[in-house]
């Protein structure tokens, strides 16, 4: 049951969606064909699927770890752009330098980026007790706006016309792609599975993963264990922070090239739904990963053919998230609806 | 025998063949029943035998799969909880059901159908109160009352629903001889108004000055029907458990000779949030050899002693010594490296994750030590299901398959599994709470015989327990917890179950509690 509940809720949402459709007067079943069918119809487009789905999948494994121990990490978005900013640094403001050495030193940074940027919720959790859900979602706007201040500022490019944007990697600072000839696909997605699959090693057989679930099935029980909750909030936010610092420089490395102000269109929340539609199971994670970057990918194609909002997409995304969440919830538990049993407490003491 | 005077198909409530299965496992197999009006009727079994299965099918809140419930000669269909409350029936818990931040009145209005305000809901009460012998103010909030006090919210609140019936669940495991002792005098008067009362229990001696009948489950099916009186408790435990039943074994009582393996020296420690005990100065010896009992209601300090004892919460360095070395300052697990082991109160949440497998809770506490439990940062899940089978086959677990979660256990089957997980290794020193709380008799003479064993092979032990039959059926010497206090151990020999139960509610003032004890 636990394994059908995802397909009923993407069931539910297809329908929601349709009707959704019907309203804005669009025909629903060519609407669902510019969704879920076109996007992969193509050789090239499937190359643009697996561009999407790279950071997703990347930051849906890593989100994994942080709710399966208890730790509600929704900065992920920030995260990536904070990574995907640490990984620029070399290709931005020291233009000469190039090498074999770059492209892993821009990896590394942007990875350390992102973990530096998701220890700071962490360290507000555990030192203040701060609730690490508004932090790390205020931290996302922070990140966002010191994104925008820098690419407008200081790391303009000197020969973009004013535009906003940094100025073009050097060919050797540019994940390389994996087949040229059919389309842009990069390295990128090879990396996200890996890290996906690590992270269900690291989940499923070792330790530390153990240590993980304890801590998000019974605290009580893991102090007894003599687990420290304390470090496992570091763990937890740092494993999530790397991946969406590594996200983050992927798509700036991989997929643009350059420093943008809308590097993400908001795939450190669609990792949200990514990682609980992949059941919290970092393989599930990969799966849940391409089925969501298919709808920002027929989100653009139905704005195009269907001159649908491309607002529609993001309803979609959450509309599963819902329908998931809801299957999860009434397939465990049975809704009963007991007028006046809360009676009583109108008494007043 | 007042109940079978009573001319046939008056029974108040007569069960017929009822069966409840769980997959191919039966709960309960045919089990027929009858109680008269003004019963204390006794539910005799050890924990998995179908006890919780049958009530919470009289409770409505499961339904069987087969067989017929009358109730006074009609036959009845008891859909919900408040099906069963509308019948007549009434149940008091076992692990109690109140809010601690609620007045008594609130607690009650709660559980009353709709369109009562709480101001009427506590006349009520203090009227039905007041005329049982139940003493209780309306407006107290809960937190402030003692066990018994909760004890009595709950059956007040079950007497206001004007129940026939009442299902009591080991009434008396909470209470002090003496409020035991109050509650036999209103479950006496409440059956010689008429009102029956189930009655289940693990504690023979209570069965038989108290109940007419009993009916002894074993393995989901009726074993056997009987008058207590008329038995002896080893015959009744005989039944129960289907062979004979061991009393633990008599050793020679040790007292303060053994070496000391754990000091403890002028504990303190504030309570963890708004409602828990500080404790005061606590210090104690335990040595080897010995069994030490500490007695006392529960929320006088057990769980905050517990935790410091165990390295759950740390303290100043000096505070607790194993061995000769100061280890306030570590966590749980370098205790453990060090020979203590920890048997916590609840078994769930705390000693095992729920909803992992018992292989998996092996690896819960046993990380680390001696077993071969990791393989660098590796998990062996291999060599956590040979634990577990050890166990197992050690301590007589009964499950249903092979590596079922914690949670699908009976709380005697876990206890000894959590029990045989802690003393596997040869544990020198071994700290337990409550050992034998929610457990049926056969499991826990088992349980009390396991720790009698370890102290013979020359363990320290130290058993925290609010069941004083146990205290002085196993501990060498007994002292008392109260609001956070701890009196000075005394030899079991020197003191009486009414002495200790008295310095249980004694104020605080008129113990030694600033004594180290021996």
């Amino acid at each position: 049951m636990t394994y059908l509940s995802p397909l009923i809720g993407l069931g539910l949402a297809v329908i929601a969606g349709s009707i959704m459709f019907t309203f804005l007067g669009k025909p629903p079943l060519a609407a669902l064909y510019a969704y879920f069918i076109e996007p992969i119809s193509e050789l090239w487009s499937v190359h643009e699927l697996l561009i999407k789905a790279a950071p997703l999948i990347l930051m849906g494994a890593g989100l994994c770890v942080c709710y399966l121990s208890n730790n509600w990490n929704i900065g992920a978005e920030g995260q990536m752009v904070i990574g995907g900013m640490a990984g620029s640094i070399l290709p931005v403001m020291f233009p000469e330098v190039v090498g074999p050495f770059l492209l892993p030193a821009m990896i590394i940074m942007g990875t350390l980026g992102g973990m530096a940027y998701a220890a700071i919720p962490a360290l507000l959790k555990t030192k203040f007790k701060t609730n690490e859900i508004l932090t790390s979602l205020m931290l996302v706007y922070i990140a966002q706006l010191f994104l925008d201040w820098t690419i407008r500022g200081p790391w303009r490019n000197p020969e973009g016309l004013n535009f906003p944007e940094t100025r073009r990697f050097d060919a050797a600072a540019r994940i390389p792609e994996m087949m040229p000839m059919d389309g842009r696909a990069n390295w990128g997605f090879v990396i996200a599975i890996v890290v996906a699959i690590a992270i269900w090693v690291l989940m499923s057989r070792t330790m530390k993963g153990f240590q993980v679930k304890v801590i998000g099935a019974s605290p009580r029980a893991a102090r007894f264990a003599g687990f420290d909750d304390k470090k496992m909030v570091f763990f937890a936010f740092l494993i999530a922070g790397a991946t969406a610092g590594l996200a983050g420089i992927i798509e700036v490395s991989g997929a643009t090239g350059q420093m943008l102000p809308t590097i993400s269109p908001g795939y450190g929340f669609t990792a949200i739904i990514v990682a609980f539609l992949g059941r919290l199971n970092p393989i599930g994670a990969i799966v849940a990963g391409l089925v969501l970057a298919l709808t920002f990918l027929g989100g653009e194609n139905a704005q195009v053919v269907l001159g649908v909002p491309d607002k529609a997409a993001r309803v979609f995304q959450g509309l599963i998230l819902f329908f998931v969440l809801a299957c999860d919830t009434l397939i465990l538990y049975k809704v009963r609806l007991a007028f006046g049993a809360a009676a009583p407490a109108k008494g007043g003491a | 025998m007042r109940g079978k005077a009573l001319a046939k198909g008056e029974a108040l409530l007569k069960l017929e063949g009822i069966s409840k299965y769980y997959g191919s496992f039966k709960a309960n197999d045919q089990i027929s029943l009858e109680i008269q009006p003004g019963e204390i009727h006794a539910l005799l079994g050890e924990n998995g035998a179908g006890k919780s299965t049958l009530v919470k099918m009289l409770y409505g809140s499961l339904q069987p799969d087969e067989g017929e419930i009358f109730w006074q000669g009609q036959h009845v269909h008891i859909g919900n909880p408040a099906a069963a409350r509308e019948l007549g029936v009434g149940m008091v818990f076992l692990h109690f059901s109140l809010f601690d931040a609620l007045t008594v009145a609130e607690n009650v209005a709660l559980a009353m159908p709709p369109g009562k305000s709480v101001g009427q809901v506590g006349r009520e009460l203090k009227e039905i109160s007041a005329s049982y012998g139940l003493p209780l103010d309306p407006n107290a909030r809960i937190h402030d009352l003692s066990v018994g006090e909760r004890q009595r919210v709950e059956i007040v609140r079950c007497l206001l629903q004007h129940p026939k019936l009442i299902i009591m669940d080991e009434p008396t495991s909470v209470l002090t001889p003496q409020e035991a002792e109050d509650l036999f005098v209103v479950l006496r008067r409440l059956s010689a108004e008429g009102k029956a009362i189930l009655y289940i229990s693990h504690k023979l001696a209570e069965v038989q000055a108290l109940c007419q009948e009993a009916t002894i489950l074993r393995h989901g099916k009726v074993v056997g029907e009987c008058v207590p009186a008329d038995e002896t408790p080893i015959s009744l435990a005989k039944m129960m458990v289907g062979a004979d039943i061991h009393e633990v074994s008599s050793r020679e009582l040790q007292v303060a000779t053994g070496e000391v393996l754990m000091q403890i020296r002028d504990l303190n420690l504030k309570g963890d949030g708004g409602f828990d005990t500080d404790l005061h100065n606590v210090s104690f010896l335990l040595h080897k050899g010995e069994i030490s009992g500490i007695a006392g209601i529960a929320g006088n300090g057990q769980s905050e002693l517990f935790d410091a004892l165990s390295g759950e919460r740390t303290t100043d360095k000096e505070s607790i010594v194993i061995k000769g070395e100061n280890v306030g300052h570590l966590g749980i697990q370098k205790r453990r490296k060090m020979g203590a082991m920890f048997i916590s109160e609840e078994r769930l949440g705390h000693a095992a994750v729920p909803e992992f497998s018992l292989s998996e809770n092996v690896i819960l506490t046993r990380h680390g030590l001696e077993d071969k439990l990791n393989n660098g940062p590796f998990l062996s899940r291999g060599t956590a299901r040979k634990v577990k089978d050890a166990i197992v086959h050690m301590f007589d677990v009964r499950k249903g398959s092979d590596d079922p979660t914690a949670q699908s256990l009976s709380g005697g089957n876990l206890q000894k599994f959590v029990l045989g997980r802690e003393v596997m290794a040869d544990a020198e020193i071994i700290i337990v709470n409550q050992p034998t709380w929610g457990v049926d008799a056969g499991s826990a003479a088992n349980i009390r015989q396991t720790l009698v064993d370890l102290a013979e092979k020359g363990a320290a032990v130290l058993v925290v327990s609010q069941d004083l039959d146990e205290l002085f059926e196993i501990a060498d010497s007994i002292a008392t917890l109260n609001e956070g206090s701890l009196s000075a151990f005394v030899p079991t020999k020197s003191t009486d179950r009414q002495k200790v139960g008295l310095q249980m509610t004694h104020d605080v003032a008129g113990t030694t509690s600033h004594q180290t004890a021996h």
